[in-house]
């Protein structure tokens, strides 16, 4: 195994009305490693993933690659985790799909010959060339959920987090979804309600009820598992 | 769900579509100030205006029968704001009555101010009309930002065209929620018109809250990617020679009429 790019210690966050969402998370992931995240709605999965590039800050410990999850790191950590958030219409904010693919490289500096040449790759490696002066209200869920990924490829990261990459997608445009993510080299954390996406994606399963981890371990093992899984709120693929 | 009403025109091709959008918004303007400065009683430059609007029109190849039905729309807007003019601006009485005991008179001076605020802003909004129909809105977008517009304001504008597809299949599905469950099996149904606007203004308070909070969504999209609250964006194309005469040629033009109005009224 490569060497550790997540490192949760003990992590608590109670949001602002009081609601208790995270109660002491220890989650370690090594370089490389796709991991899936189960549980239960409310269970705290969004609200975990939340805390990989400090959009939420809780009491604890974060560190991603080594550092730490906070303050004047806030930049650096952004370009290495590509977060894609549930609703592509909440990520994809701008008027065409060439802008919005620009935005994170244009955030961070980059000259304009650099900026072109990434949108080009990023779009070629969600398979959605040709799309640059397209409107991202005229696009197909599948086509808008591509475009979303191709909006943090652009951006170099090394840990790519997904919250339900699949939901509400039918079954050709899931499975071309599962293999692009298959062939994307990075370290993966990604949320789903999805058994059948965890189990031909990630090896790694943590399930997570009521704000705490309650099982972390191959998927093969948890999913067979049909006593633990039903027992929070779960069912076999 | 697809919206096409928004820009089902600003696909087409003709030599107004194919003009640089920079050079298309500041022709607008000028048009729209023109139109302001005329003198109410310069009635014949009020023709040629709306002669040469209806004649690009036509060069754009639009129907000019859904041009002015567009139009038309904003016409009630303008008649509630103008309504008092005829009342209030000092002039020869024409007529005089009384509205349940209050005296009013109107004027000859005040019917035709009101006559042409009411034109005026006619004309303005189917130039508008015009540039909408024939320029994409990205590149609007883009002409006023290469034009000076401040990025913010920009940026709200871009946001609003980006959301405005997703607020209304919003609003789409919200009304057709409460229609399916408006059940009326013996025909009396339908409540009393306090609580179908109770249920309205339910329904407008949850696509309130819905944008809200979808707007923290996007902010922390926003976010995530690296925005620190500056703007950026790539640098724009240069203008093309034939752009700028043209543009030149319609100004002049432009400044030619409104002389003549003020040498002639």
């Amino acid at each position: 195994m490569g060497p550790i790019v997540i490192e949760i210690d003990n992590l608590v966050y109670t949001y602002p009305d009081g609601q208790q969402a995270l109660k002491g998370v220890n989650l370690r992931v090594w370089e490389g490693e796709k991991v899936a995240i189960i549980g239960p709605n409310g269970a705290g999965k969004t609200t975990l993933l939340l805390h990989l590039n400090g959009i939420l800050n809780g009491d604890g410990m974060v560190r991603v690659m080594g550092t730490e999850v906070r303050g004047r790191h806030l930049g650096a950590i952004r370009a290495k985790v590509g977060m894609v958030f549930q609703d592509p219409d909440d990520q994809l904010f701008s008027p065409t799909v060439f802008e919005d693919v620009a935005f994170g490289p244009l955030h961070s500096g980059l000259p304009e010959e650099e900026v072109r040449r990434r949108v080009r790759r990023a779009l070629a490696q969600v398979g959605m060339e040709g799309f640059e002066n397209r409107m991202p209200h005229h696009l197909s869920l599948g086509e808008r959920k591509r475009i979303a990924i191709a909006t943090v490829l652009s951006m170099d990261p090394a840990i790519l987090v997904l919250d339900e990459p699949s939901s509400e997608l039918d079954p050709r445009s899931r499975r071309s979804l599962i293999q692009l993510l298959e062939r994307l080299p990075q370290t993966m954390l990604v949320a789903s309600h999805d058994m059948r996406l965890v189990r031909d994606l990630c090896p790694r399963t943590v399930i997570m009820d009521e704000g705490r981890i309650v099982a972390d371990g191959p998927t093969g093992r948890l999913l067979a598992d049909a006593e633990l899984l039903v027992r929070h709120g779960l069912e076999p693929p | 769900m697809k919206h096409a009403f928004l820009d089902q025109y600003s696909y087409g091709d003709s030599l107004v579509h194919r003009l640089d959008p920079r050079v298309k918004l500041v022709a607008t303007l000028g048009f729209i100030l023109a139109v302001t400065a005329t003198p109410p009683a310069a009635w014949p430059t009020f023709l040629v205006l709306l002669l040469m609007t209806l004649g690009l029109i036509w060069a754009a190849r639009l129907s000019l029968v859904v041009g002015l039905r567009r139009s038309l729309i904003f016409v009630p807007f303008t008649l509630v704001v103008a309504l008092s003019i005829p009342f209030t601006t000092a002039g020869e009485p024409l007529f005089r009555f009384r509205l349940l005991s209050w005296p009013l008179t109107i004027t000859d001076q005040g019917l035709l101010l009101f006559w042409a605020v009411v034109f005026r802003a006619w004309l303005s909004v189917l130039a508008a009309g015009l540039l909408i129909s024939t320029t994409h809105f990205v590149e609007l977008l883009l002409a006023m930002k290469s034009l000076g517009v401040p990025k913010a304001i920009v940026s709200v504008i871009s946001f609003m065209y980006r959301y405005i597809f997703v607020l209304v299949d919003e609003a789409m599905r919200l009304s057709m929620a409460r229609d399916s469950r408006s059940a009326d099996p013996d025909g009396r149904g339908g409540g009393t018109l306090l609580w179908r606007a109770r249920v309205l203004g339910g329904m407008i308070s949850t696509l309130f809250l819905r944008s809200y909070e979808r707007s923290e969504r996007i902010y922390s999209a926003m976010l995530a990617r690296g925005f620190t609250g500056e703007i950026r964006t790539l640098e724009d194309t240069s203008l093309q020679h034939t752009d700028l005469i043209t543009l030149a040629a319609f100004l002049t033009l432009l400044v030619t009429v409104e002389a003549m109005a003020y040498l002639y009224w």
